[in-house]
Order: C-alpha cells, then structure tokens, then sequence
C-alpha cells in the first residue's frame, strides 16, 4: 500500500498513530473545547461535537485565549488528549500546548498537512525523527 | 536553576521553560520581572483536581503551572507577579452558587500565594489598577485580552503566555525571548482602512471581532481612526481580535506608541493585505456576534468582560440610576475589587444595587462558569464574552451597546439592533 511521508521539525518528541482529524479551521483551547472530552465546543467552528481524543489533529494552529495550553493539559489529565499534534503556525499557546500534552508534535513541513492529510487517513507520527507516514483510507478501502 | 541548585521548583521551572523554549524554535530567554498569571485553583477543573489531591497547592502548582507531576514545594516568586481572574467572587457566593468549600478553597489560595509574594489583582485587566507596562519593559502575561492592550497600548512586550510558562517565570524570572519580545515581529502585516466612524465600546467590540477572524495571529494595523479612543474602548477591540482570531499585537495610526506612522507601524514594509471596514462588514461583525441570540427574554445581563474600568462603571450607573431591574432578570456587573472599592466609595454600587443588580469581583460568567439560577439567554456589551458564553455554558446570548444591555435588564427583552 502506498504511503505518503511529510517531514517536520520536532515540537515535541516521541511517537504515535491514530486516524486523523483534520481542520482548516484554527482551534481555541480555553472556550473552545471540552477538555475532559477533547470535543470541539466554539459556536461556528467546522468541528463542533467531534473529538480529537485519541486523534492525529492536524490543524493551522491555535487561537484565542491563553488557557490554550491549560486546557489541553487538563485533556490529557482527564485522557482525553490527542494522540499527535501536526500543524503550521507556530505561536507560544500551541507551543506551550503540545509540551503540556505531552503528545509528539510536528510543524515546518516540507508539504502542507492540511492538503496531504485527509480526516480518517491513518498517520503514524515520529517526531524525533520528524517524519509523518500517511496511509490514505481512501486507498487503504481498495 | 537547571542543576537543582536553587531548589527542585526552580528546577522544574528552568525545565519546562526550556523545553517550551525548544518547542518554539526560540534562541534564548530573557529576564522578565512582570509576570502576570493565574494560580488559584478555583477554577473549572483544577478545583476539582485541588479537592482530591493530597499534596494541596504545591500540587496543584507542580502539575498546572509546572508540568510537573512531581510535587516540589514552591517557594516565594522571584519574579513581581499579578494574579488575573479567580474562579469565583468569595463574596458574591452565594448568588454565584458557589460552595463554601470553594470558598474556603479560594481562602486558602489567598494565603499560600500571598504568603509567596503574588500581588492578588484577581482580574483579566492588571493594566487597570496599578500593573502598567512601560514601553519596551519585557513582560510574562498571561490573558489575551490584556497581552494585546500591553504590546499594542503600552508598548510593552509580551507573548500570549500560558500557566505553565508563566507559572515557570514567576520562579525564574526568565521567559523565551520569541515572538513580540523581538522588534522585527512586532510590525504590521495587514492594513484595516476604517471608513466608518467607530465610536462606543460596542463598535470597537465589533471592529476588533470582525478584524480577528480575518486575521488571525497577525498583526492588523487600523488606519483611518476618527475620534481618540480611550482605554475601555481599546481594551474591548483587544478582547475580541484575540477571541475571533488570535491577535497579540495591533497598530492604531497616530493612536498607539509603535504606529506615529503607516511607515513606522508596517517598519517601512508593505502591508501583505489591505482590508476595508465599511458599513457591511461592521454588519457582517454584528450578525456573526450575535449568532446564537434567538429569544428576546432575557435572563441575565453580563457587564464587565474585560472586567470594567471605574468610568464604563460610572456610564452604567447614568443609565441605571432611578431604575428597577426586571423580576424575571438579573444585572452583573464584573470589575477588580480595587476598583470596586472606589465604586463603593463613589456610591456607583449602591445605584446597581439600589436597581437590584450585583458589582462583582475577582471572576466573570465564562471564566468561572459562574451565572444566575436558570439562565437560558444572556446579554452582554463584549463581543468576546457573547463569542464564549454560549460555547462553554450552552446559553444564548445577544450583543449589543451598554445602553441595549441596561434596557434590557430594565425590560426583560433584548431590543437591541445595529444603528
């Protein structure tokens, strides 16, 4: 089966795989979620009622208030966190945020994630080595 | 700090910063004695980790404001520290619903961090009683309403700190030198030609609403500004660019102290985008805002997100003195105790109570989950509290001017429209 590989600079490192979950929509973390249920609760967000829990979430990068990291730190408390993080807009809530989660994170890559990467293409995500495999479900299904 | 030598919280501190540090790509860090951050554990989630944990607040400390799940025992700060919001008003418990075990939770956090050297301003505004940047003074804030107002008003230079770092530069004294503290990220990107006049808190509200979607994480510089704004107006355009969008920085021609020029505030660049403000897009703005307003019965009336300034209390009171709130409503009106003080003394609170309403401190609706009894549909004069409300507590919520809000208290119904 044909994989897709991205390469990224290290946020954070350590490995993980999931489904992805995939916005072109920046995320807010204090307001914007339900951190003991990962779930997406901003009014006129793409994602409202879905769940990055257990998820590759890639996304642009983060918004609003600086309860950012505060709020993805209490999802991982509560287990509720995602599995990686992959995104392209570098800012101190999304940086402090990935630390905080303690989920292997990507930025800087040699293509655009949110292109590539589609929501339930299975990703495996080695950030000390900063690659990103991609099994696209479309072609995982023929 | 890193080898232990300070002790195991200092440690821990120097740990996280660099691990943010290298996270952000930053080259170094740099000293920082204004810290402003929030520690309590009165707040949604941590109050409950705070209740079940053995190691009490040097626990909660560790984990929230450290990434440590080691418990190390905190010292005093090294750095002048502001607390922001709590998640209750220990004196307005009651109405709040709050437990006296919160309260007592609240207590007991007063004294361990006053005890370690936090100036407990308990609001999202420090720049309004007493915590003022001076321009180029590099600063660790927490609360994206007040790091726009200190990079943009104050000149101040702060990224949007969260409570781990803060939390680590409070016992450092030390931040990454990234972001806004670097001269070259603090130019404009994008120019907002205004071509309607911008008066009260509300129009700036939607102004900084509207600009904050479009540009996100960028640095809007708005150009064709007519009457002065002042500090109320200028914090509620912050509040809401950081809230539709991520906005930290922002130039005002002529107005703010990085922006004498369009060729200072864009650092003789070209601005990447040019936007205009007209009529319909301050349209687009209101309808966006008020998305979630449906039914004009209204159960509570929210005054003071950011937490009001001694004036906006004053502006309420003109337009409430005399008047009866409505049975089925409730007023609360939100400001830091410092200044509710000076309420007291003006005798602006005995006009809100006297109409039947509440002047709160220390925390506000969405921050502290904290409403009256029953409320299904809210009003608020802050675009950023009518963008959150809804998100977190499941209620609607119309926006609208002061003026709209305290009708709306008087009557029961949301009359309010875009004028």
């Amino acid at each position: 089966m044909k994989k897709i590989v991205l390469r990224g600079r290290k946020v954070v490192g350590g490995c993980a795989e999931g489904e992805a979950l995939v916005t072109t929509q920046r995320i807010s973390g204090w307001g914007g979620i339900d951190p003991r249920t990962g779930t997406i609760i901003e009014t006129r967000h793409e994602l409202r009622g879905q769940s990055f829990k257990g998820k590759v979430l890639v996304f642009p990068g983060a918004k609003g208030s600086s309860g950012w990291s505060s709020q993805f730190h209490v999802a991982r408390l509560a287990g509720a966190a995602p599995a990686a993080m992959l995104f392209n807009e570098m800012t101190t809530k999304i940086a402090l945020g990935a630390v905080v989660t303690h989920a292997p994170a990507l930025t800087d890559f040699d293509q655009d994630p949110l292109q590539v990467i589609a929501t339930g293409d299975w990703v495996r995500v080695d950030a000390d080595q900063g690659i990103v495999e991609i099994t696209k479900k479309k072609a995982a299904l023929e | 700090m890193l080898d232990g030598a300070h002790g195991p919280a200092v440690q821990k501190a120097m740990d996280l910063l660099l691990r943010y540090g290298e996270a952000l790509g930053a080259e170094k860090l740099v000293d920082t004695n204004n810290v402003c951050a929030t520690v309590g554990a009165t707040t949604p989630f941590i109050r409950d980790y705070a209740a079940r944990h053995p190691g009490g607040l040097d626990a909660v400390f560790s984990e929230f404001s450290l990434d440590s799940a080691e418990v190390v025992k905190i010292p005093k700060v090294k750095a002048y520290t502001s607390h922001l919001q709590q998640g209750i008003d220990p004196n307005h418990a009651e109405q709040q619903g709050v437990t006296p075990e919160l309260v007592q939770l609240y207590r007991k956090g007063e004294a361990f961090f006053g005890e370690r050297g936090v100036n407990l301003l308990n609001t999202c505004t420090p720049y309004q009683v007493g915590n003022v940047p001076v321009k180029g003074e590099h600063c660790a804030w927490m609360e994206s309403s007040a790091v726009i107002y200190c990079n943009s008003v104050l000149g101040g230079r702060t990224n949007a700190e969260g409570r781990e770092s803060a939390g680590a530069a409070m016992l450092t004294g030390k931040i990454p030198y990234w972001g806004y503290h670097l001269d070259e990220n603090r130019r404009g990107t994008h120019l907002i030609e205004i071509e309607v006049e911008v008066k009260d808190t509300a129009d700036w509200g939607l102004l900084g609403y509207y600009v904050g979607e479009i540009v996100q994480e960028r640095v809007p510089v708005l150009h064709g500004i007519g009457q002065v704004p002042n500090l109320a107006r200028l914090k509620h355009f912050g509040a809401a660019a950081s809230s539709s969008g991520g906005v930290e920085m922002y130039h005002a021609i002529g107005v703010t102290p990085e922006a004498g020029t369009l060729q200072e505030a864009f650092g003789g660049s070209e601005p990447l985008e040019t936007l205009k403000y007209g009529v319909a897009e301050r349209k687009l703005a209101y309808e966006r805002v008020n998305s979630t307003g449906r039914d004009t019965h209204v159960d509570y009336v929210m005054l003071g997100c950011p937490h009001y300034s001694i004036e906006q209390i004053w502006e309420a009171c003109q337009l409430l003195e005399g008047q009866r709130v409505h049975a089925n409503t409730s007023l609360w009106i939100f400001t830091p105790s410092a200044i509710k003080q000076v309420a007291d003394r003006n005798g602006y609170t005995r006009i809100i109570t006297d109409a039947g309403g509440h002047l709160m401190t220390d925390t506000c609706s969405a921050f502290g989950r904290v409403m009256p009894k029953g409320t299904k549909v809210a009003a608020v004069d802050s675009a950023k509290q009518a963008h959150y409300l809804p998100a977190i507590m499941g209620v609607e919520a119309w926006f609208g001017t002061t003026a709209d809000c305290i009708q709306a208290a008087i009557s029961g119904r949301w009359s309010g429209r875009l004028v």
